[in-house]
């Protein structure tokens, strides 16, 4: 639940760290606020986008909800009983209310399976999918970043063509390969082949290796193959000469100068990685009978357990709406033109 | 395949295509067979290959061998078969997926383009908005309403598909709307809908085609992947997804069992990857791995020896600068022709000549910093007693060469405070603490006139103007006090008026400093204002020396110099050392 706090924190906090970057009494310290403005605007549409489309699945669901619910067998009592629990007999917008009001409360329902909150659900596996989607999301860029430059600092210019190729192909293929395929080729390689690690579960730390292996190695091929693009072409910008005209060591030249550029079209992309790195968890965690909310959801839908769902869905977009804030907040901080600028992702 | 998909989008929407990109796109040949492949595969196999993938035999649980080249599964069934046969299943729902997202979200977003502004901006929030949430995630939701299936798999995948086609559509019609030939049809009071589908959607039709491309084989990925986890086929149905659900319980008995459905699938994932790139690379030339780039010049060849050097070899110890026969050629051909000539303390040599003779790849050459592929030689070029051929030292060459750019908009690093940048030099070759080159920064910034010179240092380059960034960029490379200032066209990208008070400063502080400047400039006029010596450029050759003095008085003595003095507009010159 770390995440959730902290998550709400950046926004007010950033132009603090704006000011402290352009000194004090300084005015810089206003695209910060033009951008936590602009920013809150966003986050509160994309919450109420988040909201409405959860609140909806019930009324949505085909038919008499109560009575796909309760399943055919049930008796009109029990369909009953659960028309009365979901508020269906109740108009629309006072259930939308209703809903809102729990929500504002930390009232996320009561699960239909196990008779607990869905507030304890969510609680008890959100730390198990944090385990895997932070690690993985840090993996993704201590991998590309470093991969990507130097492939593309290696090969500016048209030098190594071989190298230049073998990385476009390999790099290309892993990424190509969706997670939960190359989860289940790992599983099948290292754990039930070669017994390096566990097939499955969240009982050892060595259990969270190849769930984070697999989430994150093809995305990091894919982020990789950005950065190298992105290298590549930061590298024949001018500015990059002026540098190279100031006989900067090649570590300043590259991580300070070329890096900060790359960073702005990468972290912008990333962001787009991230978001679908959230939605690979939820199916990786099936692979490797991985207890978090992935497959909490999963067993949800099938046994139609809707304030479950509703409840995993809304923490899953409030992770993804942090991560996109988060990648924002970095943006800001490598590239202040994306603060003020209309600067759209993807 | 996220980013693979915004990247493709990304690159269509930077050019159009180019047919001749066809032949030198191997990736998309490869990468088109296999989705081909894929295509037969789906409408032959379930024809013939339906017995061995659905009858039930007594061979259940073989390793992979002879008979059964990927196994059976724990009913006897032939798993290669199956997975042959589920290619038709799972690629007509991907193809379903993608064609829900592609119909309604090009119509979204062509709605948007043609709603009134109001509502155009909730559209493209609501897009923006959706786009950042997982569209595996989206497909849940709709998965829980529908119920798990194959149709409900789907229409998940579809409908999570949308935003994505909506925003695209939107963004790539908004750019062509804004093109000329579309404001021509509005002015000619063609009606909305008619423009958008008879000028717009056909001139956004090539991104549109690599998304959908892209985001068929995204759509195949997430059904397989929702049929992965249940949510999707259910048996007695199956498609790759649910043939490796099935494959999973038995995952230590019969592992091979994963083998085939992994296979199909990381073949249609390499396939529509590789299609992806090619289609990428087609619209894109830039990105074509076979693009001409360095062909490994060869050396160039030293020019004879003993030629004459500069006008007056008495001179030539006391020289900052010796450009001694200097050649640079790319792959072969020659850009620069035994350039001879020297810069002596407090002197300004402009180097004059149209674009293409040659000026600026001498200066280039004289500061080291050639583009790739060009190769410099000369009998002699040294900067005081630096050989400039050799590897001079970094720091001697980084206090001892200052350089000033042409186009200040482009040579600073727009992601750096200007302070970081202009007191670069001073901070990490004369290992000035921070605080001492600010200092020194300043004062050369208030020397040559910036307005906020403390300001400036915390700001970024977007915030200052042109004028104010060549001003900045010309004070900081005095500060390490330079032999030689070289200037490549510093007042080519400025309007006129700042042009004039740029190069007043230039003349003003070279004076004061009595630093030694290499000018460069196609303008003969700025030349003469400016330069003692001045060298004609024409084809990578010296073809005239004279003063700036002589081009003052409107005198020359070659033919060419005299084409160039008079084809200056006007008669009236920027005296800028007045």
């Amino acid at each position: 639940m770390t995440t959730a706090t902290a998550g709400a924190a950046p926004a007010p906090a950033a132009p603090g760290n704006g000011h402290a970057r352009a000194g004090r009494g300084s005015v810089l310290d206003l695209p910060w606020v033009r951008f936590a403005v602009r920013r809150a605007g966003g986050l509160v549409l994309a919450l109420a986008l988040l909201v409405t489309v959860t609140f909806l699945i019930v009324p949505l669901l085909p038919g008499d909800p109560a009575r796909a619910i309760a399943g055919s067998a049930a008796t009109p009592q029990a369909v009953a009983t659960i028309r009365a629990d979901l508020g269906l007999d109740r108009p629309l917008p006072q259930r939308f209310v209703e809903y809102v009001g729990g929500l504002a409360r930390g009232d996320l329902g009561t699960s239909f399976r196990y008779r607990v909150p869905v507030a304890d659900v969510v609680a008890t596996r959100l730390p198990y999918t944090v385990q895997l989607a932070v690690p993985a999301i840090v993996l993704v860029l201590a991998l590309a970043v470093p991969l990507g430059m130097a492939v593309g600092v290696l090969t500016r210019g048209g030098r190594r063509r071989r190298l230049d190729v073998a990385f476009g192909v390999v790099a290309g293929a892993v990424a190509a390969v969706p997670p939960y395929v190359l989860g289940t080729l790992l599983v099948v390689t290292l754990a039930i082949g070669l017994k390096l690690f566990p097939p499955g579960g969240a009982q050892t730390p060595a259990s969270l290796v190849l769930p984070i292996l697999a989430l994150s190695l093809g995305p990091a091929c894919a982020v990789a193959r950005v950065v190298r693009a992105e290298t590549s072409s930061v590298l024949e910008q001018e500015f990059l000469r002026t540098a190279r005209a100031r006989r900067l060591p090649a570590g300043r030249l590259y991580l300070r100068h070329a890096l900060p550029n790359l960073l702005t079209s990468v972290l912008t992309l990333t962001g787009l990685v991230l978001t679908s790195l959230l939605g690979g968890t939820v199916v990786i965690e099936n692979v490797f009978s991985y207890p978090g909310l992935g497959t909490e959801i999963v067993q949800a839908i099938v046994s139609k357990d809707y304030p479950v769902i509703q409840g995993i869905i809304l923490c899953v977009g409030v992770l993804a709406l942090l991560v996109n804030l988060l990648v924002d907040v970095v943006l800001g901080l490598v590239d202040p033109r994306t603060l003020t600028g209309g600067h759209h992702g993807g | 395949m996220a980013v693979d998909t915004a990247l493709l989008a990304e690159a269509a929407l930077r050019g159009p295509a180019q047919r001749r990109a066809w032949r030198r796109s191997p990736s998309l040949l490869a990468g088109g067979a296999v989705l081909l492949l894929l295509v037969v595969v789906g409408v032959v196999a379930p024809l013939v290959l339906s017995g061995r993938a659905e009858t039930l035999t007594g061979d259940a649980n073989l390793a992979p061998g002879a008979g059964n080249w990927l196994g059976t599964d724990p009913f006897g069934r032939d798993i290669l078969a199956r997975a042959l046969v589920a290619t038709r299943l799972t690629l007509l729902m991907a193809a379903g997926a993608t064609a829900l997202s592609f119909v309604a979200g090009v119509a979204l977003g062509a709605g948007a383009l043609l709603a009134p502004p109001r509502v155009r901006q909730v559209l493209l929030r609501v897009f923006d908005a959706a786009v950042a949430f997982p569209s595996l995630v989206l497909a849940l939701v709709v998965a829980a309403v529908l119920g798990a299936g194959a149709g409900s798999a789907v229409v998940a995948i579809g409908l999570a598909g949308i935003p994505g086609f909506a925003r695209l559509t939107y963004n790539l019609a908004q750019g062509v709307a804004t093109r000329d030939f579309v404001t021509t049809a509005h002015l000619l009071g063609v009606p909305g809908p008619r423009v958008l589908t008879r000028h717009v959607l056909p001139n956004v039709s090539g991104p549109l085609l690599v998304l959908l491309t892209s985001s068929f084989a995204l759509s195949l990925l997430e059904i397989s992947s929702l049929s992965f986890v249940g949510l999707g086929v259910q048996s007695p149905q199956y498609d790759w997804g649910r043939l490796l659900n099935e494959a999973l319980p038995s995952i230590y008995t019969a592992p091979w069992l994963v083998l085939a459905p992994s296979l199909m699938l990381v073949l249609a994932g390499a396939g529509a990857m590789l299609a992806g790139d090619g289609v990428a690379r087609l619209v894109d030339p830039r990105q074509v791995h076979g693009a001409p780039a360095a062909a490994p010049a060869p050396a160039a060849r030293r020019p004879p020896d003993a030629v004459v050097l500069g006008e007056d070899d008495d001179a030539a110890d006391d020289a900052v600068l010796v450009v001694d026969g200097l050649v640079v050629e790319a792959g072969g051909r020659r850009l620069v022709d035994d350039v001879s000539f020297r810069v002596r303390p407090g002197e300004v040599v402009g180097l004059v000549g149209e674009s293409g003779s040659g000026k600026s790849t001498i200066a280039m050459a004289v500061a080291g910093l050639l583009a790739d592929g060009l190769v410099a030689d000369a009998r002699t070029l040294r900067l005081r007693d630096l050989d400039l051929l050799g590897r001079p030292p970094a720091r001697r060459l980084a206090t001892e060469l200052g350089i000033v750019f042409q186009d200040p908009s482009a040579t600073f690093n727009p992601a750096l405070r200007l302070g970081s940048q202009l007191t670069e030099v001073l901070r990490v070759h004369l290992r000035r603490p921070r605080a001492v080159a600010r200092d020194a920064v300043v004062a050369a910034l208030t020397e040559i006139k910036v307005t906020e010179p403390r300001r400036r240092l915390h700001q970024h380059p977007h915030e200052l103007s042109g004028g104010m960034l060549q001003r900045a960029s010309i004070a900081a490379a005095l500060t390490t006090g330079p032999a030689l200032l070289v200037a490549d066209e510093p007042t080519t990208a400025l309007d006129v008026t700042v042009q004039a008070e740029v190069l007043r400063q230039l003349r003003r502080l070279q004076r004061e400093h009595g630093t030694a400047v290499l000018f460069i400039s196609h303008d003969i006029g700025v030349v003469g204002a400016l330069c003692d010596t001045v060298l004609v450029l024409r084809d990578g050759r010296v073809i005239d020396r004279t003063t700036g003095a002589a081009l003052r008085a409107g005198e020359a003595n070659h033919p060419w110099t005299a084409a160039l003095l008079a084809a200056r507009p006007g008669t009236r010159q920027d005296r800028a050392t007045a």
